[in-house]
């Protein structure tokens, strides 16, 4: 730990600087959104100010001279995920935007009644409620591998779901309401032994873990692209080049045609048949700046740096009466979701807060996981690679302190 | 340590945190209707026993933070052996004091739910203290059973 330049990296974010409510900011809400580096704030700010212009459609200098940023950008996300090509790279809104996408065009194309799609119990709203409207609109059957208790996926249950009806598997790499990082290899090959595609919702793991697509074999991977550090408002859909060849386009538009005519229109070759309109471009451009500063650091450091804050948290944690933890699993990503006893998580929330501490409270996202838990909610502190031991503390004194104040 | 908050967690608030008043349920009500914050997960059952267009009991179930447990715990008191017309003014007058849109805000009108105003402070965390008159709003409206904040 004490190799991780953890204080030049927090010189980096000018928001950790913040004053809230007259104390010193401890931002660990990462899990909902992560800070912004001056590296990425500049380059967008450089974007607009020197490259300006749209892009893959004019002559002129600005305009090519956006076209490269943006696509040299689509080469730093292909290469931070292992992509074999940039036409495995489509932009999009976000990681909710990617699964929309894959689930109105891969899956009406692919996915009719009686048919099953396959997701955990630990899903995000966003990798459960884009399956159900296809299931509404095909009559395709929505299927829910359980969990444990520790909010580990039961690896044998899952596997039994896999059958011959079963079309698509779309599962979350890390779960940002537990921190439970999925066995996903083993899944990946257990469905391929069944033929059956895979989906990973990679939205809070992306920040956390390397993530090679070629390696994993996942069929999708997608990814926003504010958890890394990144702009919000943009995200990465990934597809093996065969799957979105074969798939029909998403929306209409200018950028995704070869050929209009009001009799009929043909589409633009990958990735741009997925890319309708005029793009996000200086936050595309802003996204690769964010791969550029984690690279620089290292995922494998960041990961490392990022396990020692969540034992150290979770020793803290599991210190204090009356916390219980919700998500004990092995293999854990830097998340700690709690409930402390008859103390309602919002007001924790609006104490800490009222301490300059930032963290969640709510169901996350995942009310399915709440219900499994028997929780209406949970407060949850999520670590980044900026935050500190020290922080950690102050976040423990904070929980120690209300806990008194309640009585 | 929390010099702040003491305008928002004031100690009458903790106190009916700790030991809500008329939470039970009410078998023989005459409505029943729940109220729903799907941003925090919120929930209440409010009951109400009616004569005529008197409130003659109030009681509620659920779970919900201190200060959405306290409002709906000190409503409960406050409402019974009211009218219709009256608890609707109480309603009004809770809302301009919860939202501060009023500037002369009548904290007298309201007896102890003034603990409560110090949520105006708090955008967030209005919707916690609106959310059990929102429900009796719908109850006395006799128009729905559930009711949600957004």
């Amino acid at each position: 730990m004490t190799t991780f330049p953890v204080e030049k990296i927090r010189a980096d974010f000018p928001i950790l600087g913040e004053k809230i409510r007259g104390k010193d900011l401890v931002y660990l809400d990462n899990a909902a959104s992560c800070q912004k580096p001056n590296a990425v704030i500049d380059s967008i700010s450089h974007v607009y100010r020197h490259d300006y212009a749209n892009i893959h459609r004019g002559v002129h200098t600005l305009s090519v001279r956006a076209t490269d940023k943006f696509e040299a950008a689509r080469e730093k996300v292909r290469g931070f995920i292992n992509a074999t090509s940039t036409k495995e790279i489509i932009f999009v809104r976000g990681a909710t935007e990617a699964i929309n996408l894959i689930a109105q065009t891969y899956g009406k194309a692919n996915i009719k009644a009686g048919d099953e799609i396959l997701i955990t119990a630990m899903e995000h709203h966003s990798n459960i409620v884009p399956w159900q409207m296809l299931c509404e609109q095909t009559g395709a059957v929505l299927k829910v591998a359980p969990m444990n208790v520790q909010g580990e996926l039961i690896y044998e249950a899952f596997e039994a779901l896999l059958n011959d009806k079963t079309q698509l598997v779309a599962v979350v790499h890390m779960s940002n309401a537990l921190g439970t990082i999925n066995p996903v290899k083993k899944m990946i090959d257990a469905a391929h032994a069944k033929g059956i595609p895979v989906m990973l919702d990679g939205a809070q793991a992306i920040p956390h873990l390397s993530v090679n697509v070629q390696e994993l074999d996942c069929d999708f991977y997608v990814f926003s692209g504010h958890k890394l550090y990144g702009p919000s408002g943009i995200g990465v859909m990934y597809g093996k080049q065969a799957l979105l060849e074969a798939m029909p386009p998403y929306q209409g538009g200018g950028d995704m045609i070869k050929t209009v005519s009001f009799e009929q229109s043909t589409y633009a070759g990958l990735p741009h048949k997925f890319e309708a309109g005029t793009p996000n471009i200086a936050d595309v451009i802003g996204l690769g700046a964010a791969i550029d500063y984690i690279n620089e650091i290292g995922m494998a450091d960041i990961a490392a740096y990022e396990a020692e804050l969540l034992t150290y948290a979770t020793q803290q944690a599991n210190k204090i009466k009356g916390l219980r933890i919700i998500g004990e699993a092995k293999d854990k990503g830097a998340i700690l979701s709690f409930v402390l006893d008859k103390i309602h998580p919002h007001d924790i929330g609006t104490m800490l807060d009222s301490l300059g501490i930032a963290i969640r409270a709510g169901h996350h996202c995942a009310m399915p996981v709440m219900d499994f838990y028997g929780v209406p909610a949970t407060a949850r502190a999520s670590f980044a690679m900026y935050n500190t031991k020290e922080e950690i503390d102050v976040l423990m004194n904070g929980i120690a302190s209300l806990i008194e104040v309640f009585g | 340590m929390f010099e702040d908050l003491r305008d928002l967690y004031q100690e009458v608030i903790f106190d009916h945190n700790r030991n809500p008043r008329n939470f039970r349920v009410m078998a023989d009500a005459d409505r029943q209707v729940e109220g729903f914050n799907p941003l925090c997960g919120d929930r209440l059952t409010l009951f109400l026993k009616m004569d005529g267009d008197k409130i003659v009991d109030a009681s509620f179930q659920g779970s919900g933070c201190a200060i959405s447990t306290a409002s709906v715990s000190l409503m409960t008191e406050i409402i019974k052996d009211k009218t219709t017309a009256e608890a609707k003014a109480l309603f009004k007058i809770f809302h301009e004091m919860t939202t501060g849109k009023e500037e002369q805000i009548q904290l007298e009108a309201v007896g102890k739910l003034a603990v409560l105003a110090g949520v105006r402070e708090y955008p967030a965390r209005v919707k916690c203290a609106t959310l059990a008159w929102h429900t009796l709003d719908a109850a006395l409206k006799n128009e729905q059973n559930s009711i949600s904040t957004e």
